[in-house]
């Protein structure tokens, strides 16, 4: 134990600071015995506990420690490396020794926070402790490799979040690739007719943005396209993009539609996925009139051509610009980036699965997000609220929470729906005059300006029941519910169960991870919380950072948020990709592997270990020696190696054993 | 912890990306569990060599826990892979050696399942409870000067 | 000035490092030229109580091969050290525990079991087991205590040097009698063979591919291997990567695999898990499944990964034995 690293003249004199971190760990650790614990340790010249370890106070005791008793190993015990270990090696440093003869033990996150019992807590911050004073000892003096950063960014994702980041860093100069699998930017806020709670029109607030994309001189934007590989690491990212055929020439469309009204389907055929379904389209169609790109697109799988070969092809007689090309393929993009911006968004719930409120079996019953098509003067209706049966609804009932706090689907809360809910209510209110009747568990309005929203409902005259429906049914008991759709629910607030007869049912779904996260995920390295949600380095202090370097989340794909958070974490994204790129460069973590050419009897062993291809066998010398620009510092070649030749710095053999002997030395 | 029950010691390994970021969840989390685990972080469970988890045993571990990433998350491509091959190897070595099953332990366990580090760790911590302290033939000593033994044996 | 004393001894051994002290061939005379040899039961007429006459470290060295298992081996060990100045560990057995040491995996009476009931032309109704005395009619007949367990040398003496191999080949055995003779042995606790594993020397590195692509690990008796190819290459479980070279790579010139007798390398903590991973590393598969077909061809891990090393190994012996 306290061996001297193989590099190091000086003896081992270590400080091991516990800290209390307030009461987080002092409340379950008794700090006190922990240091008089260290202090005994072979090497430990200084041990001290201290409140506040990371600190301004807390990391000066550790830099004057070093200079009055010449300490050339530091140990502190507070919470996750993850969390604060740069703050200690920066402290170290200045302190005036390397950063890298530093160990932390976890005894935080690790220990108080998951310990019952104070004594076991207190006996398990001990075996930490002893593990990293053991460790420490066998450490070298290392030094961080500097890497240019790729000066362009990658934003993936075209909706309002995606936009907004894409926006931003095109202005602060940097040179954006967007990349949308959709044929159009827009997201779901295209979608909407009006935003909550001012009711600013979706469209007036998002086109103009949608257009700075396309025109913005520093943004590159691939619609239909998505990201088939990634590889490489922060600063450098090597990006593969697939373009998908949209069977039109981008370059030569000017959207003039004509294509699409000499189309041989006289009308529109196909279910419009714009507008979920509720209008039909044609072979060859635009997403929506203010689709950006404003570039048409033909869907191999309805056309006539794909599917017959025996099409006159009308559209391509009909275009001017000869823009129409059915020989497109799959186009493969290769891009270089220093960052990436995760904006990939959410899906809406599937109402299919919660059957009891009739969602594809009865037609009086929407989804919010048709509803919204609905309500927008540009959508399959003109903005007119009329039911598949052409009727104007004199009664609506509105479904709060369908897929959101229900332990059969979601547990969460989606956050938007009691807001969309109440814009909703307010929008068809104000089309129809029908009388509104909300379901609902708790109505939660946190915001600028929501409260005040809903009181303005509550004044309007929309009816509030409290408690989650049971179900819709067409099954009446009354003259009055006579051809009407009847929403059961228990009224909480005055505790009976209600009938409500209605002639449109809204079911305010929540939102979800997109189908396809887990993929996504692994594309770009990064993790899912169980629901799917990408996971933010932490909650609080990296709430846009993920776990992979220089790869960031903005918007709904992080979790459920509304459209201004989505904006705000949108910039924040792309502030953190800025202060990336404008740094210059990153300092690499240095636990590469090397190999002790000495040792090594040239097996070959680790080279196929390595999934970057960063060990090559030197024919010369009959060797085996890594390339560390490629190396990225799992391990797995110094696992295989049979010759203890090939050694990962920070993880070395010596260092883990010495780690273990020091968990197992105290009892 | 000293009610007189048996408190096994487990050495854990886990990698920095998934399993280990998993108990820090747990801890931010607040997820109660046995304190006998003591973990060692590695950057990956490819680095995991089957030579620490019989230092370990040899040194005082009543168990050890290996977690990784979930096969294909693994945050280099395979190391997860690598793992379960040596694991796989290891425990069929180990068990010829009279180590029970359930003292060596390979777990994935993903950067969101703080609530599977808490019921992977209690359930293994009850299961080598029940077995007992894990008492390996002592290696003999000779007399007189110490010869060379493994410096990680050495006391 | 009076030549040097010499000894060897054999505990629990095959009778193979003996054999090897025969093939330094004409080099033998040489050696006993240079030397005095004072104590050779193999081959020379020599008693214990010549040994026992003997003023301690009145023997220059002492060559001890064969793991220790008996009372009587851990006399003659304990004697031969106060006798000797330094004593080599000589051979696998002595050195790692050897062949013998994979007894280790039972207990004493399984092993006992196995040869004095269940073994094919046994017939032993009465279930007897070897006793330590026996009252015959002649006078008290004694036999050595069967130990627990099997131990290497240096588990029951100090021990200054050591030999690999299985046996030691000649050119290490050479080697090691020039550094006594010349007085230019390394520190003590050496191990007198190169610092680097057998890959380093084998005939057939530069065949090796960087990446190994076999799905599966095969026998040697299941296939007719390439006499040009690395072993490993072809699916045989090899331990070159994971041994001390010296040899010159007999077993593979012979187009068997290494089974690791050379010992463990600089470096390695644990012989058998050491090469166990870097076999387990470099199979061709990722899931349970094809890992579990991989691997089935290797049926005894235990027996092959610490083949001559289970009393050195972390583990020592089968839990409980």
């Amino acid at each position: 134990m306290a061996t001297l690293g193989p590099n190091q003249g000086d003896a081992v004199r270590i400080g091991v600071y516990i800290c209390h971190c307030g009461i987080n760990i002092a409340g379950k650790v008794d700090v006190a015995d922990v240091t008089q614990f260290a202090a005994s340790l072979p090497g430990v010249v200084v041990a001290r506990d201290y409140k506040f370890m990371c600190s301004d106070p807390g990391q000066e005791l550790i830099q004057q420690d070093i200079r009055e008793h010449g300490l050339n190993r530091i140990v502190v015990a507070s919470c996750s490396p993850l969390m604060h270990e740069a703050t200690f090696r920066r402290a170290a440093a200045e302190g005036g020794i390397n950063p890298f003869f530093f160990q932390m033990a976890n005894i935080r996150e690790h220990v108080s926070w998951v310990t019952a019992d104070k004594a076991a807590a207190t006996e398990k911050s001990r075996a930490l402790v002893a593990a990293a004073v053991s460790r420490v000892g066998g450490h070298e003096a290392l030094e961080r490799q500097r890497v240019a950063v790729k000066p362009d960014v990658l934003v993936v994702g075209g909706g309002i979040a995606g936009i907004h980041a894409a926006l931003t860093l095109a202005d602060s100069g940097k040179t954006v690739y967007l990349v949308e699998r959709e044929p159009t930017i827009g997201g779901h806020m295209a979608k909407f007719d009006k935003t909550f709670p001012t009711l600013d029109c979706a469209a007036c607030i998002l086109t103009p943005k949608m257009s700075l994309v396309r025109q913005h001189p520093n943004i590159t934007l691939w619609t239909y396209a998505e990201v088939a590989d990634v590889s490489g690491y922060v600063g450098n990212f090597s990006v593969t993009v697939r373009r998908k055929p949209r069977y039109v020439i981008e370059d030569r469309c000017v959207g003039c539609n004509a294509c699409v009204e000499a189309c041989v389907f006289k009308e529109g055929k196909f279910a419009d996925e714009f507008n979920y379904g509720l209008a039909k389209r044609k072979p060859v169609y635009m997403p929506f009139p203010q689709a950006t790109p404003s570039v048409v697109l033909i869907d191999p799988a309805t056309c006539l051509h794909f599917k017959t070969g025996k099409c006159k092809q009308a559209c391509k007689a009909a275009c001017e610009r000869d823009a129409i090309d059915f020989d497109q393929r799959d186009e493969l993009v290769e891009i270089e980036v220093g960052a990436i911006v995760v904006a990939t968004g959410f899906q809406p719930f599937d109402a299919e699965r919660v059957p009891e409120y009739g969602y594809g079996q009865y037609p009086g019953v929407y989804t919010s997000l048709e509803v919204e098509r609905l309500v927008n003067a540009s959508g399959p209706t003109g903005g007119e609220i009329t039911l598949r049966d052409g009727r104007v609804p004199k009664a609506v009932g509105i479904i709060h929470c369908v897929g959101s706090r229900d332990h059969a689907t979601n547990k969460y809360c989606s956050r938007v729906c009691c807001m969309y809910s109440l814009k909703l209510a307010h929008l068809v209110k104000e089309r129809t005059g029908a009388e509104i009747y909300n379901f609902y568990i708790d109505m939660r309005t946190p915001g600028k300006g929501y409260e005040e929203f809903y009181d303005k409902l509550l004044e309007e005259g929309v009816h509030f029941i409290r408690g989650r429906a049971a179900e819709v049914t067409d099954w009446t008991m009354t003259p009055d519910e006579e051809g009407k759709l009847v929403i059961r629910a228990e009224d909480t607030l005055i505790g009976a169960v209600r009938r409500i007869p209605v002639d449109m049912v809204v079911l305010s779904v929540g939102l979800e991870a997109q189908a396809d996260a887990g993929e996504v995920r692994r594309l770009f390295n990064i993790s899912c919380s169980h629901e799917g949600w990408f996971l933010e380095r932490h909650p609080k202090l990296a709430p846009v950072s993920t776990f992979t370097d220089g790869v960031f989340l903005a918007g709904a794909c992080q979790g459920p948020k509304d459209i201004p958070d989505t904006v705000a974490q949108a910039g924040a994204a792309a502030a953190e990709a800025m202060a990336l790129i404008d740094k210059g460069y990153v300092e690499l973590e240095p636990n590469t592997a090397f190999i002790d050419e000495e040792r090594c009897s040239g097996c070959k062993t680790c080279i196929a270990m390595c999934p970057y291809s960063a060990i090559s066998f030197i024919a010369d010398a009959r060797v085996a020696r890594v390339n560390e620009a490629l190396c990225k510092g799992c391990g797995t070649c110094v696992a295989a190696c049979p010759s203890a030749a090939a050694q990962q710095h920070l993880f070395t053999d010596d260092q883990i054993f010495d780690e273990i002997a020091g968990v197992l030395s105290y009892v | 912890m000293s009610d007189g029950t048996f408190q096994p010691r487990i050495v854990a390994f886990f990698c920095n990306w998934c399993t280990y970021t998993a108990a820090d969840l747990a801890g931010i989390s607040r997820m109660s569990y046995a304190a006998n685990v003591r973990v060692v972080r590695l950057m990956c469970s490819g680095r995991l060599d089957p030579q620490f988890v019989v230092a370990a045993l040899r040194q005082g571990a009543d168990g050890v826990l290996i977690g990784g990433c979930h096969p294909g998350d693994c945050h280099y491509q395979v190391g997860n892979h690598k793992a379960l091959r040596r694991f796989t190897l290891l425990k069929r070595l180990l068990g010829q050696l009279g180590i029970e099953d359930e003292r060596v332990r390979l777990e994935w366990i993903a950067a969101s399942e703080g609530d599977k580090v808490q019921r992977v760790i209690n359930e293994m911590v009850a299961q080598v409870r029940a077995l007992g302290p894990l008492g390996l033939t002592a290696i003999p000593r000779p007399h007189g000067e110490a010869a060379a033994v493994p410096p990680c044996c050495a006391e | 000035m009076s030549k040097p004393k010499v000894g060897f001894y054999w505990c629990a051994s095959c009778g193979g490092c003996e054999e090897a002290i025969v093939d330094l061939a004409a080099d033998i005379l040489g050696v006993v030229a240079a030397v005095d040899i004072v104590f050779w039961p193999c081959a020379m007429d020599f008693k214990r109580a010549d040994v026992e006459a003997m003023a301690d470290g009145e023997m220059a060295v002492c060559f001890v091969n064969g793991a220790v298992r008996t009372s009587e081996q851990l006399e003659m060990a304990e004697l031969l050290r106060r006798k000797a100045g330094l004593i080599v560990a000589f051979g696998s057995c002595a050195h790692t525990g050897g062949i013998p040491g994979l007894a280790n995996l039972y207990s004493r009476e399984g092993v006992l079991a196995a040869a004095y009931d269940a073994a094919f032309a046994t017939v032993n109704p009465e279930g007897m087991r070897p006793q330590t005395e026996y009252a015959a009619p002649e006078g008290t007949v004694t036999l050595p205590e069967l130990h627990e367990t099997v131990k290497k040398l240096d588990q029951v003496i100090p021990v200054e040097y050591y030999l690999p191999g299985c046996p030691p080949p000649v050119k290490l055995i050479t080697g090691a009698l020039g550094a006594i003779l010349e007085g230019t042995l390394p520190p003590k606790g050496s191990i007198l063979a190169p610092e680097i594993a057998l890959c380093s020397e084998c005939p057939r590195k530069d065949s090796k591919p960087e990446k190994l692509d076999f799905t599966a690990f095969k026998r040697p008796h299941q296939i007719i291997a390439d006499p040009a190819l690395c072993l490993l290459a072809q699916g045989l479980l090899c331990l070159g990567p994971s041994t001390r070279a010296g040899c010159d790579a007999p077993c593979i010139t012979g187009n068997m695999p290494c089974t690791g007798c050379g010992g463990p390398l600089e470096g390695t903590k644990d012989l058998g898990t050491n090469a166990l991973s870097a076999a387990a590393s470099v199979l061709e598969a990722t899931d349970e499944a094809s890992i579990a077909v991989g691997l089935a061809e290797v049926p005894d891990p235990a027996g092959a990964f610490y083949r001559y090393s289970l009393p050195a190994s972390l583990l020592y012996a089968k839990k409980g034995s």
